[in-house]
């Protein structure tokens, strides 16, 4: 306490990682003005256009991160889960109270400007999920502890999934599986989670009756390595079971998908004749960006594809098109790297916590960027399924960079008391 | 808790994991596939051909024969079309709702398509243009494509200047240079001197947004070419010459090649009937062409003068006259008999009465048929050829010397090669061995298998006039100004024939002469000029004889070598000579005294006669 009172508000904060978001978010807010490049409108700081808006979204970002920064940290271990509550109401009135705008349900409009409750709700969720691990009573190896953490996680998503119909913002919080890993979720659980994913992929390209051959040679291969007791063949055979129950539920959950969800799935997958110019678009015009880079890209505002607007939302969802087509191979690489630095400086910073609060919440942050990271560059190049997430620091939008900058700064002002007493 | 610390590593590796697999699959569809580069240039690059203006072609005195007009393609792009006002839009075009629907629908379907560019209504004229313009941004997915038509201000030499028409598919494949749908020249000098007065076509690069709105040059222009706007032609041909050869020939069937001895160049090519080669241009033009293809008593867009082949009837004598020489059986003392035909064959081929015997000049002078079959067979049994087949081969050779039988390689597209019977063919027909001079002896008078097309007639008399060269008949004198510019090179090669004594041909001369004093040209003179002539009939194996007239003028120092064939009107000196010296005349005195046989030949109609079979197309 001697330290803090003797130091500003500032001693302690880690400016690699603030550089870092720094650095992010002007290449962000150049590849806007890029992405959207008006001839008439050529002053990067016009409020009539995109980047000049977004301008404003990182000067209020840039207020937000500092009253973060200011408010004493305790606030937020003091305050999780009144703040989740909060939001959480807010992400459950927003349907009923917010405007309608293009068919969503998910926005507060204030005039020209619009907040997304769900977007909140990550922080909210993260310091809620810190707060109940944190917890030194709290093993989440106990599964009661693990329904509670998933229950943490599941009812935001299902607010979002069902009240707001937002699949991306919603499926974001899958995210968390890392930090459940990492505070000591059984790893039969992520297994079970990545045999889902994988059969899910195979039911849908290959022959049902196959797979349940091959599940089932597997099974009996597997017996003949093991010691033959009853325990363990009871567990192979529990395996094979619940594997061929995936295959089979895979229709199932497929069937219930909605028309654009199954044909986001069917392009990735490159199942049947996908129609370029329909459910193909997208994502091929993503890739006929990003390829027509090469290797150092066409040159800043030079881009064809995106600022033509070939490229659908080329400044929020698909704002790397930009970067793959006017920075190339290496401008890509080199945003694909800092946003990895960013995240794996994270989880360094997390690990150095002496409190359990702050490592979880900084595992949250890493999870929830990786999270964002993964799907929004895999969907423009074709390795992960169209899901509409911004890419962190980059995609144009208020209320993404006001959540993105909360969930970071917050870890930031909780790691400059890393020194502190435990909480 | 120290073990779960552990698992930061597998967290980390799986981040880094991902994160290489997208270095990696960015490396591929960057660096390693370049396809993604070529659908990004299809679709936001838009490639505007800039067409150049086509060459203009003057007359040999700077007369203006071709010009262009500018005229406006209304080009669609179906896609874009949204919104626009039916009514209005037909209503400014002067077509009705059907068609408006009909032309659409041509532009949706292949080989057009939504997406694709093409003619709504073509060569719109400048004044509908300018109505058009000013109300044209209402119409969007509608834009003007400027192109430029072809106009003849007198209307003449339609088939020497030839058309132009459109690029097709096949074309395209030979010739990348052209898009489908580009004009190229089909025939005349427009087809031959294609790549001179095309000139080359300019390319701009324009970048477009993906509603195909146009966002500037691509790099400033960096890779835009500008066009080159084709060479002008400046043509051998005298335009008034020309338009009175065409005036005299009016209502006959047959050709007129009037020729510069002293330079090959081609000072007039009729070939009759003919057509108003503007009809050929514009919306009306499929309308106009086929009813000129389909007219086939008239045969209108047949060019007699180059493509067609007569026997060459008694002008051949001449150069019967010149190998007799050459070969030394012939001197202006020999005397043939005439009992008004040739004796040895029972009377065959017959002649007119007329005293005898003859010695060449009188030979020439009347015609005389059975002379020149006597002159024939001694060239065929000359004893100092070992056989018969040696001295037909002699016979032959110098014969295809003067250009007959062989194409002249002239610069006018589409010409017919004639003949000259060879001894294979002979030989296949009659057995070999059993034929022998009279048995072909009316080679000996230009007839039988022989064939002449009007434009190596009129080089034959050149070759007399030159005594013994030419230069190969041409019709472009100089582009862009240039005289000599290297495609010009080959009409600027003297050549000489197999016979170059011009004792010989003086005596020939002298020949022809006579047919003007006393021969049968007699009552054709032209004021003041001397020239020399030979007429002549070409049977006519379907029907009335062919009237053929050759003559060159002045006798010395010659200006104008010409042939003139009239289909179809019997003897050479009552309508193909009076043609012929009429032109003579008119070139060389500027103006023509003998108004009475002007006037009768322009008026005269002989185009109700049996025609000119037309040969059938060799495939």
């Amino acid at each position: 306490m001697e330290r803090n009172k003797r130091n500003s508000i500032f001693s302690d904060v880690d400016w690699v990682v603030v550089l870092l978001y720094l650095l992010l978010i002007t290449m962000g807010w150049l590849n806007i003005y890029s992405a959207v490049y008006n001839e008439d409108h050529h002053v990067i700081t016009d409020m009539t256009q995109k980047y000049g808006k977004q301008m404003l979204w990182i000067g209020t970002s840039l207020i937000i991160a500092l009253i973060i920064l200011i408010i004493d940290e305790k606030f937020y271990t003091a305050f999780a889960y009144i703040i989740y509550a909060v939001f959480l109401l807010a992400c459950i009135a927003v349907p009923y109270l917010g405007r309608e705008v293009k068919g969503s349900r998910s926005w507060f409009r204030f005039g020209d400007f619009g907040l997304q409750p769900a977007e909140f709700m990550k922080f909210a969720t993260n310091l809620a999920i810190a707060k109940f691990l944190s917890n030194q009573f709290i093993k989440i190896t106990d599964y009661r502890n693990t329904i509670i953490t998933l229950i943490i996680i599941g009812i935001p998503f299902l607010a979002i999934k069902v009240l707001e119909d937002e699949t991306g913002l919603a499926i974001v919080f899958s995210a968390f599986i890392f930090t459940l890993y990492r505070e000591g979720l059984s790893v039969n659980y992520l297994l079970l989670g990545f045999l889902a994913i994988v059969l899910f992929i195979l039911a849908l390209m290959v022959n049902n009756i196959y797979l349940f051959i091959i599940i089932g040679s597997l099974c009996v291969i597997a017996t003949l390595f093991i010691k033959r007791n009853a325990q363990n063949l009871f567990v192979v055979a529990l395996i094979g079971l619940v594997a061929c129950g995936m295959v089979k539920g895979t229709s199932t959950v497929y069937d219930h998908l909605e028309a654009h969800q199954k044909v986001r799935i069917d392009v990735l997958l490159g199942r049947g004749t996908v129609n370029l110019k329909k459910e193909g678009y997208n994502v091929n015009q993503a890739k006929i960006a990003i390829g027509s880079g090469g290797w150092t890209g066409k040159g800043y505002l030079n881009g064809t594809q995106t600022k033509y607007e070939f490229v659908p939302a080329q400044d929020t969802d698909f704002i790397f098109c930009t970067v793959g087509e006017e920075w190339g191979f290496v401008g890509s690489t080199v945003v694909i790297i800092l946003e990895l630095i960013l995240i794996i400086k994270v989880i360094f910073m997390a690990e150095r916590q002496r409190s359990p609060f702050s490592r979880i919440y900084g595992y949250g942050v890493a999870s929830v960027l990786f999270f964002h990271l993964t799907i929004n560059v895999g969907m423009t190049i074709g390795l992960a399924p169209v899901i509409g997430i911004p890419l962190p620091f980059f995609s144009y939008g208020g209320s993404s960079l006001w959540s993105f900058t909360i969930l970071l700064f917050i870890f930031i002002k909780l790691d400059s008391h890393r020194l502190a007493i435990l909480r | 808790m120290n073990q779960l610390e552990e698992r930061k590593y597998i967290i980390i590796g799986v981040f880094i994991l991902v994160g290489l697999a997208f270095i990696t699959r960015l490396f591929f569809i960057q660096v390693i596939d370049d396809s993604y580069k070529l659908d990004a240039r299809n679709q936001s690059f838009r490639y505007n051909t800039e067409f150049p203006v086509r060459g203009y072609i003057y007359d040999r005195k700077h007369k203006l024969l071709v010009y262009n007009e500018a005229a406006y393609d209304l080009m669609v792009l179906p896609k874009e079309v949204k919104d626009i006002d039916t009514a209005d839009f037909c209503n400014l075009l002067g077509i009705t709702k059907d068609e408006f629907l009909k032309k659409m629908r041509k532009a949706i379907l292949a080989p057009n398509s939504p997406r694709k560019e093409s003619v709504f209504e073509k060569q719109i004229s400048p004044q509908d243009y300018a109505k058009l313009q000013e109300r044209l941004y209402r119409f969007r997915g509608f834009k003007v494509q400027s192109r430029t038509l072809r106009k003849y201000p007198m209307k003449i030499a339609a088939h020497l200047l030839g058309y132009i028409g459109e690029a097709d598919k096949e074309r395209t494949e030979i010739d990348p240079y052209y898009n489908e749908g580009d004009y190229i020249g089909i025939s005349g000098m427009e087809k031959t001197y294609e790549k001179a007065l095309r000139g080359k076509k300019g390319l701009h690069i324009m970048m477009v947004d993906v509603n195909n709105r146009e966002k500037g040059s691509y790099k400033n222009g960096l890779y835009d070419t500008m066009a080159i706007p084709g060479k002008s032609l400046m043509s051998t041909l005298d335009a008034d010459l020309q338009l009175y050869g065409e005036m005299l020939m009016h209502d006959k069937t047959g050709s007129v090649v009037a020729i510069e001895p002293s330079t090959g160049e081609i000072l007039a090519l009729v070939s009759s009937p003919s057509y108003d080669p503007n009809l050929l241009v514009g919306r009306a033009r499929n309308k106009n062409f086929s009813k000129l293809y389909l007219d086939t008593v008239r045969v209108p867009l047949f060019n007699r003068a180059t493509m067609a082949s007569y026997p060459p009837g008694s002008t051949f004598k001449l150069v019967e006259s010149l190998i007799g020489q050459q070969e030394g059986v012939l001197t202006t003392e020999t005397k043939y008999p005439c009992s008004a035909g040739y004796a040895p064959l029972g009377g065959h081929p017959k002649c007119e009465v007329h005293p005898s015997p003859l010695a060449l000049y009188d030979a020439i002078g009347y015609s005389c048929n059975s002379y020149f079959s006597y002159v024939f067979k001694s060239i065929i049994e000359n004893k100092k050829y070992d056989n018969m087949y040696k001295a037909f081969e002699a016979w032959r050779n110098i014969a295809l010397s003067f250009n007959i039988g062989r194409k002249t390689n002239s610069d006018l597209a589409n010409e017919l090669r004639g003949n000259i019977p060879s001894i294979k063919y002979y030989d296949r027909v009659f057995g070999k061995g059993s034929w022998k001079a009279s048995t072909v002896i009316s080679l000996g008078i230009g007839q039988a298998e022989m064939g002449i097309t009007p434009l190596q007639n009129a080089n034959v008399v050149t070759i007399i006039a030159n005594k013994g060269w030419y230069y190969t008949p041409h019709i472009v004198k100089a582009i862009d100004g240039n005289a000599n510019d290297t495609t010009l090179n080959r009409f600027k090669i003297k050549h000489n024939t197999a016979i170059t004594d011009s004792v010989i041909y003086n005596n020939v001369r002298e020949g022809m002469s006579h047919v003007t004093e006393s021969g049968t040209a007699h009552l054709l003179k032209i004021e003041g000029v001397e020239y020399c002539a030979k007429t002549g009939t070409a049977e006519n194996p379907h029907g009335r004889d062919h009237s053929v007239f050759v003559a060159f003028a002045p006798k010395d120092n010659p200006k104008i070598a010409i042939a003139v064939l009239v289909e179809n009107a019997g003897w050479g000196a009552s309508w193909a000579g009076p043609i012929a010296t009429l032109m003579m005349e008119k070139y060389l005195n500027g103006k023509v005294v003998r108004k009475d046989l002007e006037k009768q030949m322009m008026d005269a109609d002989l185009i109700d006669q049996p025609k000119y079979v037309k040969p059938k197309k060799k495939k």
